[in-house]
């Protein structure tokens, strides 16, 4: 894996420092107050179990996004930005889950600075939750 | 080959916007966000600069508690009804022009850009997509997402 001095020498296939994730209901309380999202299925359990039929409380599924592009700065750090971001949530996960994100640089365009990286939130059956792809551009 | 489930009513909504929406970026919103988010770099937990999703939030629509469905949800009133109900994963793509500071006033429009149909396994689905355009109030380009959203 390059390290973050090394970044701009990137080769496709070097991997992103992987991150766990266990989200709790303080989290999801916040992360949905600060979209201002009511959606039940996030924090109200007899609901999404009763109702909807789901197994708890489901992750919001932009969280599991943001988490991708946390994947993304902890490898990029100050060497340049997020030019492009991409995800889709491809399965739902749960509040207690035990997921983590990860990543793998793809390509680099060394003229242009460019590199473009492969990201997922996998479960805890190696499943991939939520599919991402970024392209960074490093600082001159 | 199926039916198109897309009539030319339904398609005349491509085009259509909805009306421009002008909100502020502020350091305790962005803070409050990066929190809920667990961000680990300094400059978002400092509310320095945004994380790449905040506009999320910052342009997540605000109704009235009578404007809510039974399961909490806003009705996308840029939409026209479908013929399908049921929503299945959709994606996002994000292009970023500038990073979203505090103090920064921002106007997000929105536009129906796409209605198609596919045939998936078990039925037809119906792709549509959303640009969401933000600048500055001077007009300086800060981010383009396109939201692709799936019914079955």
């Amino acid at each position: 894996m390059s390290t973050l001095s090394g970044i701009r020498q990137a080769q496709p296939g070097d991997l992103l420092p992987r991150t766990d994730h266990v989200t709790d209901t303080k989290q999801q309380f916040m992360y949905n107050a600060a979209l201002w999202n009511a959606h039940r299925i996030h924090f109200d359990l007899p609901y999404a179990t009763d109702v909807e039929g789901y197994p708890g409380l489901v992750i919001a599924g932009p969280l599991m996004g943001e988490w991708l592009t946390q994947c993304v700065h902890d490898w990029l750090g100050d060497e340049g930005v997020i030019v492009s971001f991409e995800f889709s949530n491809r399965r739902a996960a749960y509040v207690g889950d035990v997921l983590h994100s990860e990543g793998k640089v793809l390509s680099t365009e060394p003229e242009a600075g460019t590199a473009a990286l492969e990201l997922q939130v996998v479960n805890a059956a190696g499943e991939a939750v939520t599919l991402g792809a970024a392209v960074v551009r490093f600082h001159k | 080959m199926t039916d198109s489930l897309l009539n030319a009513e339904l398609l005349s909504n491509i085009g259509r916007s909805a009306e421009p929406k002008t909100e502020l970026a502020t350091r305790r919103d962005i803070r409050k966000y990066s929190v809920a988010t667990g961000q680990r770099l300094e400059k978002f937990l400092a509310g320095d600069e945004a994380p790449p999703l905040y506009h999320m939030a910052l342009f997540w629509d605000v109704v009235g508690l009578d404007e809510l469905t039974p399961d909490g949800v806003i009705v996308d009133h840029l939409l026209p009804e479908f013929p399908l109900k049921r929503a299945m994963a959709g994606g996002l793509k994000i292009d970023y022009f500038q990073p979203i500071r505090p103090g920064d006033t921002l106007v997000a429009t929105r536009t129906l850009t796409d209605i198609y149909q596919k045939q998936g396994s078990s039925g037809p689905l119906i792709f549509y997509e959303v640009v969401m355009v933000v600048e500055t109030d001077t007009g300086t380009p800060v981010l383009t997402e396109t939201a692709t959203r799936i019914l079955r």
